[in-house]
């Protein structure tokens, strides 16, 4: 049997969704196995060293470097506070003295009789990691995190911007053709996450951040449009940290394109519950795909983590969706997995598969240009 | 683990098997000895899978050698392992690899002086297969806290320091350590383990280096790179950083470790790899070359002028991951301007920008083709840009290394890069390497270096010189065969004289003595035009440019030259060299591109008639 790799997007009506949940340094973890957490619970914490101010003690006291350490009237470890004097030295038989004052909040890092330098370090800052989905915590990573695990409605996008939020889910597009323009968006959708169809505008991403939705999903996005939100050109994809007051997620890719049917029928499913998503999208090493994770504990069925040994193959027969012109978002299986090389319209040589269409048309494509649809 | 290559017997090599970790495809080339010869067999090739659900980049591996096995119906995979030795026609003697997956190795360099030691720090990095991500010097113009922050944040697979000549500065080296001690520097990849450090500045420096920084990091110590002002030292800090890459930053990497158990000789940084052939090829034939890599998130180009070796990598710049960049840096404009059809910009930009997003896909259409070569033009351009700045001889002193007197004064420094000195311009990487015809690999060579005088172009035939450069550590004579007969395209020869003219003007009369006669030709400024000679022939060329222009042998100056086809032929290019000029205005740039492009047959007539799918 012919089989070829072929990364592609998740989309899962009912799976088992873990989330490491991790400080960025060691700290203390305030859940217990089996804790069941709600998305914006805290479950660990920890101070991030604060920022290094360095101070030229020699220059100041206008003494060689050597001499430092005796001009100090603080230690290292000791805490000093703005504008307090932490070095001294009398000169002219006495009877001038210079000093020198911390220029922030802190406490004396090091003393360099070498450079003549002290570095003050300022208060640290307390850092928490929430849950981020409501969930049951199943693993305790001592002094670091936790895993929290619910079985959940979960969807993968393509690109995002934007971090962690949460919200309640409102599908505000009658079909995934449609755009989700501003005229569609009220004060009612204030805190919700808002899923449209094919294309979320400028004036939309606008209105919303005014009005306070905390996320949008959509089928599509026009770049000009992210440059303007942004203020600047993405140039590489690494996002997540944007502070622009909204978690943007594009199911399909940058154009107006309709989502997947089979996700925005996932979309209708769960209006009403919460989602937790995140927009963060990294294209490079160690790949991050911006997320929808909504918490489905209400159902009988028993929910299975994903098959990874399996995930990844593509056969014939294969559920796959077009990833680049002339066939861009459109939905097929995969009818022939020829291995020798075709000539495409470019002139490329490639190898290709055969895609059938879900209005029955064939078409030959190469096997880069297609993702595979998982489950 | 292969720190070091294993026992190997060369002479009993029949079959070499070796790959190329992407940071978009995994590439496979199988080379077998056959009538006494090395010869290129297959090819395979798969996506790089450091990504999720497979985080293993020996996946992508077996995949990609899964392609060979399709293809020579021979079995190179047992139990997903490689099958060693050959026998009976399944499995090969030797595995090997290179790698620029997981982003390569991301370092940054530290000296006192951001234009002496802090450069040369830079090309020691540069030359060892690094990505440089900030250069700190003590007079960088940054505030300490801002050079601590900044380290905190790229977060460095290694941090190279260097400073102070022997018998020097000791102060501003404490400096910068105890900057890097307070920045408390975390690895990017794994955790556990503590930052790498290489200090490579002044001997009298090293107690205090180690006092300062020996318990916040794994501190190393080799030769100072910089020892007196008038030399550079780099192969000690080179080396080091080579094989810290190996024990590191591999070992990290999602498969690395069992990548490299693999493999039987110590794996190399691609960039290392490459710069290694481009070194050989300069050596062999006594010239000046180029060569450039260009990837899915980088351009790599290499140069040796005047026996120098250098190598940059603009890290941002690629057709895949970097893509959406290359666009931001160059601007839409200077990438429309190479496009011979009118298009939207909204459209332009999501087509890029949905390229970033998917980086694996390729062009089925032609005008994708068409603006994926746009791209890759402005790419090869800015990274060009970079090298010359970069490729320079050391600043104010007069210089004890084989560095001869022609390198050009610029306003910017004196860089070694000279355009009219260059006989071999050769690129790599699956936009040159694949593009459907090699007319198109040629204009992009031409258009991004924009050669001057003669010179020889040649690509890379399908991305194989990184494997090549690997194996010539072990087996050069096979290397060098593969290399000659399979790797290396010769596309022709391109001949462009210097200097302005008005357009129209007669600007260069030239006899041409082919194997089919002889022709006598006179170019016009702002035209080009290809004179078919094919692999393997020569033709003799008298050239006589018009006063104030130079091909060569002084403004004016007739020159007779011997040159070499190839595939594309000859390319007489008198579109302008300082200046190179595109007309400004969309119709008559349009229809300047397309008489260019039809001249060299680069595409087929509905490459023009753009219907905007």
């Amino acid at each position: 049997m012919a089989h070829a790799y072929t990364p592609g997007l998740r989309v899962a009506e009912y799976t088992i969704v873990r989330k490491q949940r991790r400080l960025p340094l060691p700290g203390d973890v305030s859940v217990s196995v089996d804790d069941r957490v709600k998305a914006d619970d805290v479950v660990a914490r920890t101070e991030l060293p604060g920022n290094v101010e360095s101070v030229n003690v020699a220059n100041r006291l206008g003494v060689p470097p050597e001499d430092v350490p005796q001009a100090m009237l603080k230690q290292e470890g000791d805490p000093v506070e703005k504008g307090e004097v932490i070095a001294q030295s009398k000169s002219f038989f006495g009877l001038f003295t210079s000093k020198c004052v911390a220029t922030v909040k802190g406490s004396i890092e090091n003393i360099s009789s070498v450079t003549g330098q002290v570095l003050l370090r300022e208060p640290p800052m307390p850092v928490e990691v929430k849950a981020y989905v409501d969930g049951i915590v199943t693993d305790v990573l001592p002094g670091e995190g936790v895993i929290v695990e619910t079985p959940a409605t979960f969807i993968q996008g393509i690109f995002g911007i934007g971090g962690e939020i949460n919200g309640e889910l409102m599908v505000i597009c009658n079909n995934p053709q449609e755009i989700l323009d501003a005229d569609k968006l009220s004060d009612e959708h204030k805190d919700k996450i808002v899923v449209g169809g094919s294309l979320v505008t400028a004036g939309a991403i606008k209105k919303a951040v005014g009005i306070g939705i905390r996320g949008i999903i959509a089928g599509g996005l026009n770049d000009k449009d992210l440059k303007e939100f942004l203020g600047y050109d993405l140039g590489v994809a690494i996002t997540g940290n944007e502070d622009k007051g909204i978690t943007l997620i594009v199911t399909e890719g940058f154009g107006e394109i309709g989502m997947a049917g089979r996700t925005f029928e996932l979309f209708k499913k769960c209006e009403g519950m919460v989602a937790s998503i995140n927009g963060a999208t990294q294209i490079r090493a160690g790949v991050i795909r911006p997320e929808v994770v909504i918490t489905r504990i209400e159902s009988d069925e028993k929910a299975e983590l994903p098959d990874t040994e399996t995930m990844g193959n593509m056969a014939i027969g294969s559920p796959v969706r077009a990833i680049r012109q002339p066939y861009f978002g459109k939905i097929g299986t995969v009818s022939n997995l020829p291995p020798e090389l075709q000539n495409v319209e470019s002139e490329t040589l490639v190898r290709v598969l055969e895609i059938e269409f879900e209005e029955g048309i064939k078409a030959i494509v190469p096997r880069a240009n297609v993702e595979l649809i998982e489950h | 683990m292969a720190t070091e290559a294993k026992e190997l017997n060369t002479e009993e090599l029949k079959s070499i098997l070796a790959t190329d970790c992407g940071s978009t495809t995994t590439k496979a080339i199988l080379i077998v000895k056959q009538d006494q010869e090395y010869r290129l067999k297959v090819r395979g090739e798969a996506p790089t899978t450091v990504e999720a659900p497979a985080e293993d980049v020996t996946k992508g591996v077996l995949n990609a050698v899964g392609e060979v096995e399709d293809l020579t119906q021979s079995k190179f995979l047992e139990n997903d392992l490689i099958l060693k030795p050959k026998q009976n026609g399944d499995g090969t003697d030797i595995y090997m690899s290179t790698s620029s997956a997981g982003g390569g190795l991301q370092m940054m360099v530290a000296g006192v002086v951001k234009s002496m030691t802090a450069e040369s720090a830079q090309r020691a990095a540069l030359g060892a297969g690094a990505i440089v991500m900030d250069i700190l010097a003590s007079n960088d113009g940054r505030l300490p806290h801002q050079q601590i922050e900044r380290i905190r944040h790229l977060r460095p697979d290694m941090i190279l320091l260097s400073g102070g000549i022997d018998g020097g500065t000791t102060t501003h080296v404490a400096e910068l350590a105890e900057i890097i001690a307070a920045a408390d520097p975390k690895p990017r990849l794994g955790s556990g383990y503590k930052l790498p450090v290489i200090y490579a500045g002044n001997k009298d420096a090293v107690d205090m280096v180690r006092d300062i920084l020996g318990d916040k990091v794994e501190l190393f110590i080799v030769d100072n790179l910089r020892p007196v002002l008038e030399r550079e030292n780099l192969g000690p800090a080179r080396e080091k950083i080579h094989e810290l890459f190996m024990e590191h930053v591999m070992q990290q990497a999602p498969g690395y470790g069992k990548l490299m158990d693999w493999a039987d000789v110590p794996i190399m940084p691609t960039p290392g790899a490459v710069g290694l052939i481009i070194q050989t090829i300069a050596d062999q034939y006594d010239i000046d070359v180029v060569g450039v890599d260009i990837g899915g998130a980088t351009t790599d180009v290499f140069s040796v002028f005047s026996k120098t070796f250098n190598r940059t990598v603009s890290a941002n710049l690629g057709m895949s991951y970097s893509v959406s960049n290359v666009m931001a840096e160059a601007s839409l404009e200077n990438v429309m301007r190479w496009v011979p059809f009118e298009m939207e910009e909204l459209d332009l930009r999501n087509r890029i920008k949905n390229k970033m997003i998917r980086p694996t896909t390729i062009p089925q259409l032609m005008d994708e083709l068409v603006i994926e070569q746009a791209i890759a033009r402005e790419a090869l351009r800015l990274a060009f840009v970079q090298h010359k700045a970069m490729a320079v001889g050391l600043k104010g002193v007069q210089k004890e290394r084989t560095i001869s007197d022609t390198f050009e004064q610029t306003g910017s420094g004196e860089t070694l890069v000279n355009l009219m000195s260059l006989k071999l311009l050769v690129g790599s990487g699956g936009v040159l390497s694949h593009a459907p015809r090699r007319n198109q690999a040629a204009m992009m060579l031409i258009d991004s270096f924009l050669p001057e005088g003669f010179t020889h172009l040649a690509v890379d035939s399908i991305f194989m010189m990184p494997q090549l450069g690997v194996l010539s550590t072990v087996h050069p004579q096979a290397a060098t065969q593969v290399f000659e007969r399979d790797c290396l395209i010769h596309l022709g020869t391109c001949i462009a004289p210097v200097g302005p003219a008005k357009p129209g003007k007669t600007i260069l009369t030239l006899d041409i003595d082919l194997p089919t006669g002889t022709e006598h030709m006179e170019m016009q400024m702002g035209e080009i035009k290809l004179v078919p000679l094919g692999v393997g022939e020569e033709a003799t060329i008298r050239a006589r440019p018009a006063r104030g222009l130079d091909l060569g042998a002084g403004k004016g100056q007739e020159i007779t030259e011997v040159v070499d086809g190839g595939v594309v032929g000859i390319i007489i290019d008198t579109r302008g060299r300082n200046p190179f000029v595109l007309p400004t205005e969309t119709k008559d740039r349009v229809s300047k591109l397309t008489e260019w492009l039809t001249a060299l047959d680069a595409y087929p007539a509905s490459a023009f008639e753009h219907t905007g799918n």
